[in-house]
């Protein structure tokens, strides 16, 4: 039976399922609701100096009839009282002892200040403290946020003036609005922390009124920049978990945020690095309630591959991310067709023809639409199998290597110019 | 007896109008298939994928654009088309076992927004100054046709005998599938947007002959349809409450719903969709017992399945192999006497030949029989010069022109009683046909 209890960087909970800082977690009642429902842990709402909100806070970008595939906002920290925040952490942490409740912090960047703000949180018997180098919108216009998160300096002075002060684990949430997310993560390892957790939200604009033209969301006929999130960013944090976990000097924690929302999901961040995962939109569409899917979900597929904890596949496949250089260039697949399962859409075919590389042919079998591989034309892109909407259809087959796997850098390394083992394009415009 | 209220319930829609959302969640289920397998089996080859994927991005003017530039009675055929044997029963989604798409109630969402709305879906020219077209009947070939000929800029005009056009949309279909308001709406929006006349009360032969047609006009298109329901040809016929099912249902609907008077015992002869439609309308007009008799089994019925099991809903009870031998009463109906049939040796089109049983004599009490094994063919045809008929149908090339050059025909009376998208597809086939001669200065 999978083991799911979590220690990240000393902090422990009866899962690795935690609440990211995000309106799910404003208040100590909806904090107790989440454990309640089973959540593992909860990263507490940021708490700074005060602050007013607008109306109008979220944006979402809906694809064919899915709603809030991703959600974007323009609210900032909390703008509840300090002090009653700090009462309600208090509360909550007397009455789930195990559960953890890390406090999610931003604050103008001053050494007092921040040593300040480090010692309440110190006194509520909280388990960690998050900083927010992240938000992108708002906080960011007044020097915080991602304005810390993406000058690796600002980030490492700041993480140095918390150490001072923390008694308990310090976390550094990085921004994704960065060319490259490894030079802040460095700077928070540099600069003391004991983890991070990534990704904050992506600056974006999710869409514009066509009737009043204001972009999303609208206040008063205008709009911001705000913070993108949902399962529409869950490839760009992926990508960000893998190369932070991976490089070789980097060897903190990493709690894995951006668009988890099923156990599956949670799975590949673990699996690209991550110990713990953070979730909110998810929770800000379906409820508390999701979590009883990827408690399940997570711990029957790791009885399934023999995992007993979560440290056993942590990390195992950003392990097999590499340079696009050390890829096999003699490596090659080619689409096969199902045809028992093929319901004759003839998506794959036009999506070959005009998007890749036509190597599809219609049936020429009267009444059949069940298209050909033109073997001799497909370049194993994986276009077909991936807009075919049955599962199993179209699978890209492994052909016997007629050269050793041999990469563009070893090519390189040996002097030559790389061949590439596949067809190339040979239709002709009609003359 | 059923209040007027109670038959009005009973007659309501049977495939009701879509909601925005439940539009929206339909049209992004579709597969947006390539060369899809419904535009296919579509007779005017409606681009369904293309009007979907509009309906799906909000851009459902555009959506009813593909549909009525295809198909320009798109909204009367949403709603009567057999669906489940053309575009949904090609669906892609079948083959996974799931449901096909709502292909029919899509169209019917589009072309209804434009209707109800009057938006104009594309301009037909002011000026119909490439020549006249006169069209016999008002019924959906015709009403097509002359709307085709309206976008080519050709002058059409309609003559209907009927007090309105519409045809078998206006005067034979069941009301829970196309109401008289729906059609009135359909006629009024097409001929706005394409710009044709029509002559009601007019019977071509009497009123006006073919011969002032062919002075007046440069081609005459035939859209008649066919005539009354075939006789029995069994003693008693006369009898009164022995009526055709296509007259019935005609009467049905030029009143209110509950003035026509039906029942309680009511047997339907034949087992062909306008049977179905007789039976189910008689049932929910209030009729305790409906009996179809058929003189050969389930398998050979020519009612769609999805017909037959809508008579089933309503309770209408099947007698296969049966054949009706007289209309027994006094004066009036009182009982069909029958014998049993059962299935005999092969016919030539691989159908079982049913052959009576000896001493299988019964009565199946009714007070009205309903005559639906078919409809005649149009005497008056065989009177027009140089049109060619084969078994009293007009016989036309693949521009639907008949063997006289200046008279086209399309619909029902071609092909002897389908459906309308079918009649659609020869009309416009003939309009082209009509505006290329025309176009080259010829007749």
């Amino acid at each position: 039976m999978a083991d799911l209890t979590s220690n990240f960087a000393g902090i422990k909970s009866p899962n690795p399922f935690w609440l990211a800082s995000a309106p799910p977690t404003n208040s100590g009642y909806q904090v107790n609701r989440a454990f309640e429902a089973g959540w593992g842990g909860a990263v507490w709402k940021t708490l700074g100096g005060p602050i007013v909100n607008v109306n109008s806070r979220y944006g979402a970008l809906s694809y064919r009839g899915h709603r809030v595939m991703g959600l974007n906002n323009i609210e900032l920290i909390t703008d509840r009282p300090i002090e009653t925040n700090l009462k309600e952490i208090r509360q909550v942490k007397k009455l789930w002892p195990d559960h953890a409740v890390i406090v999610s912090l931003m604050v103008e960047s001053n050494q007092q200040t921040w040593h300040e703000m480090v010692k309440r949180v110190n006194d509520t018997g909280a388990d960690g403290i998050e900083l927010n180098f992240g938000c992108p919108h708002g906080m960011s216009e007044r020097g915080m946020g991602s304005a810390v998160g993406q000058v690796p300096q600002y980030c490492e002075q700041i993480t140095t003036w918390v150490m001072e002060a923390a008694e308990i684990p310090v976390i550094v949430k990085l921004t994704p609005n960065v060319a490259d997310i490894v030079p802040p993560g460095m700077a928070a390892q540099r600069g003391g922390a004991n983890a991070v957790s990534l990704i904050n939200t992506i600056n974006s604009v999710t869409g514009v009124n066509l009737d009043t033209l204001v972009p999303n969301p609208a206040v008063n006929g205008r709009s911001a920049h705000g913070g993108y999130c949902g399962p529409a960013v869950r490839p760009i944090a992926l990508n960000m978990v893998g190369s932070l976990s991976h490089h070789p000097e980097f060897n903190l924690p990493i709690s894995g945020i951006g668009g988890v929302e099923t156990w599956r999901d949670a799975a590949e961040f673990i699996l690209m690095g991550a110990s713990s995962v953070q979730v909110c939109t998810a929770v800000m569409k379906h409820g508390f309630r999701i979590v009883t899917d990827l408690t399940t979900g997570l711990s029957k597929w790791m009885d399934e591959k023999g995992f007993r904890t979560i440290a056993d596949f942590s990390g195992l496949s950003a392990a097999k991310l590499s340079d696009w250089g050390d890829l096999d260039l003699n490596h090659r697949v080619v689409a096969s067709i199902d045809k028992e399962k093929c319901i004759g859409c003839q998506v794959c075919y036009i999506a070959c023809e005009d998007g890749a590389h036509q190597a599809i042919l219609l049936s020429k079998n009267n009444g059949s639409r069940i298209p050909v591989i033109n073997e001799e034309c497909c370049v194993g892109c994986n276009l077909c199998s991936l807009v075919c909407p049955v599962d199993g259809c179209i699978t890209m087959v492994v052909q016997n290597p007629s050269e050793p796997a041999r990469s563009h850098n070893q090519y390189l390394a040996a002097g030559e110019e790389p061949i590439g083992n596949y067809p190339r394009h040979t239709a002709q415009i009609p003359s | 007896m059923l209040s007027p209220e109670q038959i009005d319930e009973n007659f309501k829609d049977i495939k009701p109008p879509l909601s925005d959302d439940h539009a929206r969640v339909e049209a992004n289920r579709c597969l947006y298939c390539y060369d899809a397998p419904c535009a296919v089996a579509c007779p005017t080859h409606i681009d369904i994928p293309e009007f979907i994927r509009r309906i799906g991005t909000g851009n459902v003017v555009g959506a009813a654009e593909t549909i009525l530039d295809s198909n320009i009675l798109g909204s009367s055929c949403a709603r009567v088309c057999p669906v489940e044997v053309l575009c949904e029963g090609s669906c892609v989604y079948l083959d996974l076992d799931a449901p096909a798409i709502d292909i029919g109630r899509l169209q019917r969402y589009a072309t209804d927004h434009v209707i109800e709305q009057g938006i104009q879906v594309f301009e037909a020219p002011a000026e119909k100054s490439l020549g006249r077209v006169a069209l016999v009947g008002g019924g959906p070939a015709s009403l097509a046709c002359a709307a085709e000929l309206g976008r080519l800029g050709i002058q059409a005009v309609v003559f209907e005998e009927k007090p309105e056009a519409g045809g078998l949309n206006r005067y034979g279909i069941a009301p829970y599938k196309l109401s008289n308001d729906e059609t009135r709406q359909e006629i009024q929006y097409i001929q706005n947007m394409t710009g044709f006349e029509i002559k009601t009360g007019v019977r071509v032969g009497r009123d006006v002959s073919f011969a002032q047609l062919e002075q007046e006009y440069d081609f005459i298109f035939l859209g008649v349809g066919v005539s009354d329901s075939r006789k029995l040809g069994i003693p008693g016929e006369e009898k009164d409450g022995v009526v055709g099912a296509t007259e019935w249902i005609e009467e049905l609907r030029k009143k209110p719903l509950h003035q026509t008077q039906v029942g309680p015992k009511v047997i339907v002869v034949g087992a062909g969709n306008t049977a179905i439609d007789a039976a189910t309308e008689a049932a929910r007009l209030g009729a305790r017992e409906v009996t179809i008799v058929y003189r050969r089994g389930k398998d050979e019925m020519p009612a769609y399945e999805f017909e037959y099991e809508l008579a089933l809903k309503d309770k209408v009870r099947f007698q296969w192999f049966t054949q009706p031998l007289e209309v027994l009463g006094n004066g009036r109906v009182e009982g069909l006497k029958c014998h049993r049939m059962q299935a005999g040796s092969l016919d030539e089109s691989g159908r079982p030949v049913p052959v009576p049983v000896p001493d299988s004599d019964f009565v199946i009490e009714a007070d009205t029989v309903i005559k639906a094994t078919g409809q005649v063919k149009h005497n008056f045809l065989s009177e027009i010069k140089g049109v060619e008929l084969q078994w009293g149908l007009v016989k036309v090339d693949e521009n639907y022109r008949t063997s006289n050059p200046r008279y086209y025909a399309g619909g029902d009376c071609v092909n002897g009683g389908k459906e309308v998208v079918n009649a659609v597809y020869h009309a416009k086939q003939a309009a082209q046909a009509m505006h290329r001669t025309l176009s080259q200065g010829g007749k």
